[in-house]
């Protein structure tokens, strides 16, 4: 019923149009051969005629296939994987719409630097990171990344995982990319391969666009940490590429609970959706003081934690603590989104 | 209604050995969440080079069938072959056209060739770029490569899903519903494609509604019904299952039914002005002389042989009696 239902219409739409074509079709099935010469210049083009001599060329290589065929192909398993790989790389940055996601999360830090520039003029009300700022360029990286990464990285990340599966059973690519074959497990890992380097993608995207932002309207020079110990420049910038790690990992995480959902789901938007619900209610859940047993638990609980590299020495057991948990994470939701996707009837 | 039910192994043809079957299943069946069975005990065997023709009205499991053999949907019991390969192994060398085209809309046709070619792990890149051009040449697509399949009408989507099937040396092609969507041109160059395919070696394993369709380009034929396999064959053996009959027009049908009843032809049925009859044994002339010497008046004459479309009627319609 899955399978046959959508079709059902355009099938029985062709039936009634095929129901006189039927009847002098059986009559014309005698005179087939005859009419098919004139069939044949359609097709039989100076190109198929070229290709002729390259089919005897490909029999040979054809005959001993049993056993030459595996050959290339297990030396070049690796080789294919990365061209799979570079495909869907492709795809999703050349796509406009998660282009255009990269370029409103490029602007965000822009607009919060001009803003600080114009109206933090150091009076303390803000207080806290965003105090710093006005001091040092640097610190615009870590602010916009408070700013961005409970809400506007979460969105861009679980669109680009949410519609991964998704959106390929939805539109039916999917079949034909398994019917390749694709292979299942190889699917599902380059998709999320190609997930985790978006996620990257789009912290890199507010680091350096926060960075440049910085370097133009606030000062260079040492950077002052939370706890008032002064470092270099150049360790400052060191710190920015442990945050830019940390960030990332934690999008690739939610990237990979987005995987998950949308292998159980032929609608796209069904999982982009249900991974911001899950974002959303996490937050819902640490506000909410009697349930702080679990809050450690949560996944966006340890999102913030990348302001550890801010203390001086760096805080290095949160940072462990948010990493396991994003690799726990990755690892819980990898198996159930691979024992799901494996055995799943593709009837899109 | 009859129902000609297959006995496990015996296929209506002469069965080939296995080792020649392009694609074999034993006791295939499906049965989905809720319970509905949308394959029943299917015993097919299709043999290697053949062009084989799959009917069956619509939910009759026939695209079930072909998602099972392509490795989308698991079976529920019995099992299957496929070029007496691993799967893995086997549909790197099967081209397949499943339930009509689906491509990126974002990206042109050759991009979205690429796409699929690099799915497949035993593809060569370096070849990708030319054997992407000869697809979309073969299928006449050449002068459209560049634009996206968006703008790509419906004729030109189903071609692209049949060069798509084209990318690399297969041995066997599986197309669902080639022709949906075609023009009556689109339709014979299909056609005229799958003939050219097949001359080469390739088996074409093809699911349609077109009978008279599959009764021109195909060798073979298998008929399903409501998830079971009703008949399958040669397209030759499957219609020696209705007698030819024997039609005279005459302005004296009660005279001409007579003489054709007492030559002993069975199913004699007498309309206004013709009389027609199962042919049995007797020779067309050998009625006619039996007329003529009879005073009937003949005004024509003819034998006709049953067609794939009326052996497909009288396996899988109501109301029409196969035995006659």
């Amino acid at each position: 019923m899955s399978t046959g239902d959508g079709t059902t219409p355009a099938r029985t739409s062709g039936a009634p149009a095929s129901g006189p074509a039927q009847g002098e079709g059986a009559r014309t099935a005698t005179l087939g051969p005859r009419r098919t010469p004139g069939l044949v210049p359609v097709t039989e083009t100076m190109r198929t005629a070229e290709r002729r001599p390259a089919g005897p060329g490909n029999e040979p290589a054809n005959g001993p296939a049993e056993r030459a065929v595996p050959e290339p192909a297990r030396t070049t398993a690796v080789g294919a994987f990365l061209r799979l790989l570079g495909s869907e790389l492709g795809l999703t940055f050349r796509r406009p719409r998660n282009l255009v996601m990269l370029a409103v999360l490029a602007v965000v830090p822009v607009i919060v630097g001009v803003a600080l520039r114009l109206f933090g003029s150091g009076d303390g009300e803000m207080g806290g990171i965003v105090q710093n700022v006005v001091g040092n360029s640097l610190m615009l990286t870590f602010v916009s990344f408070s700013f961005l990464v409970l809400l506007l990285m979460p969105v861009a990340v679980s669109v680009v995982a949410g519609d991964s599966i998704a959106g390929e059973a939805g539109s039916g690519t999917l079949r034909y990319l398994l019917a390749a074959p694709a292979g299942r497990t190889r699917l599902l890992a380059v998709k999320y391969l190609n997930a985790a380097l978006y996620s990257y993608a789009v912290t890199a995207v507010v680091a350096l666009s926060a960075l440049a932002t910085g370097l133009i309207l606030f000062p260079a020079g040492d950077v002052t940490l939370l706890s008032g110990t002064t470092i270099s420049l150049g360790e400052g910038l060191l710190r920015i590429a442990v945050a830019v790690g940390y960030v990332g990992a934690a999008m690739a995480a939610l990237a990979a609970v987005a995987l998950t959902l949308s292998v159980f789901t032929e609608v796209a938007i069904g999982a982009i959706a249900g991974t911001m619900v899950l974002v959303i209610v996490c937050q819902v859940l640490r506000a909410i003081p009697e349930l702080s047993a679990i809050t450690p638990y949560l996944l966006p609980t340890r999102f913030m934690d990348f302001d550890a590299v801010l203390r001086s020495p760096i805080d290095t057991a949160a940072l462990r603590d948010g990493l396991l948990t994003f690799g726990a994470y990755i690892v819980l939701s990898g198996s159930i989104a691979w024992a799901r996707f494996s055995g799943k009837d593709i009837t899109s | 209604m009859t129902v000609v039910t297959q006995e496990a192994g015996a296929p209506f043809g002469a069965a080939p050995p296995s080792g020649d079957a392009a694609i074999r299943t034993r006791g295939l069946t499906k049965r989905f969440r809720g319970g509905q069975v949308a394959v029943d005990t299917l015993d097919l065997s299709v043999p290697r080079g053949s062009v084989f023709g799959f009917l069956g009205p619509n939910g009759s499991g026939k695209t079930t069938t072909i998602r099972m053999l392509l490795g989308l949907v698991t079976p529920t019991a019995g099992d299957y072959s496929v070029l007496g390969l691993p799967q893995a192994r086997a549909l790197p060398k099967v081209g397949a056209v499943v339930e009509g085209p689906a491509f990126y809309p974002y990206l042109s046709g050759s991009a979205n060739l690429a796409r699929f070619d690099a799915a497949d792990p035993t593809a060569p890149r370096g070849t990708a770029a030319r054997r992407v051009a000869d697809a979309l040449d073969r299928v006449g697509l050449s002068a459209a490569a560049g634009k996206r399949y968006r703008n790509y009408s419906l004729g030109m989507r189903q071609r692209l899903a049949i060069a798509a099937a084209l990318l690399g040396p297969r041995e066997l092609l599986v197309l669902d519903e080639p022709t949906n969507g075609l023009d009556p041109q689109g339709t014979r160059e299909v056609r005229a494609l799958v003939k050219e395919i097949a001359a080469e070696g390739t088996t074409v394993f093809v699911s349609s509604h077109l009978l008279a369709e599959v009764e021109q380009m195909c060798t073979h034929a298998a008929i399903m019904r409501t998830g079971r396999l009703v008949a399958q064959g040669t397209i030759a053996s499957l219609s020696a299952g209705l007698a030819a009959r024997i039609r005279v027009e005459t302005p004296d049908a009660a005279g001409a039914a007579r003489v054709l009843a007492g030559l002993g032809l069975p199913d004699v049925r007498a309309g206004e002005r013709e009389v027609t009859a199962e042919l049995g044994g007797h020779a067309p002339e050998e009625v006619n002389a039996a007329l003529v010497g009879e005073g009937v008046a003949v005004r024509g004459l003819a034998v006709v042989r049953p067609s794939l479309e009326d052996v497909f009627v009288g396996l899988t319609g109501e109301g029409f009696d196969v035995d006659g």
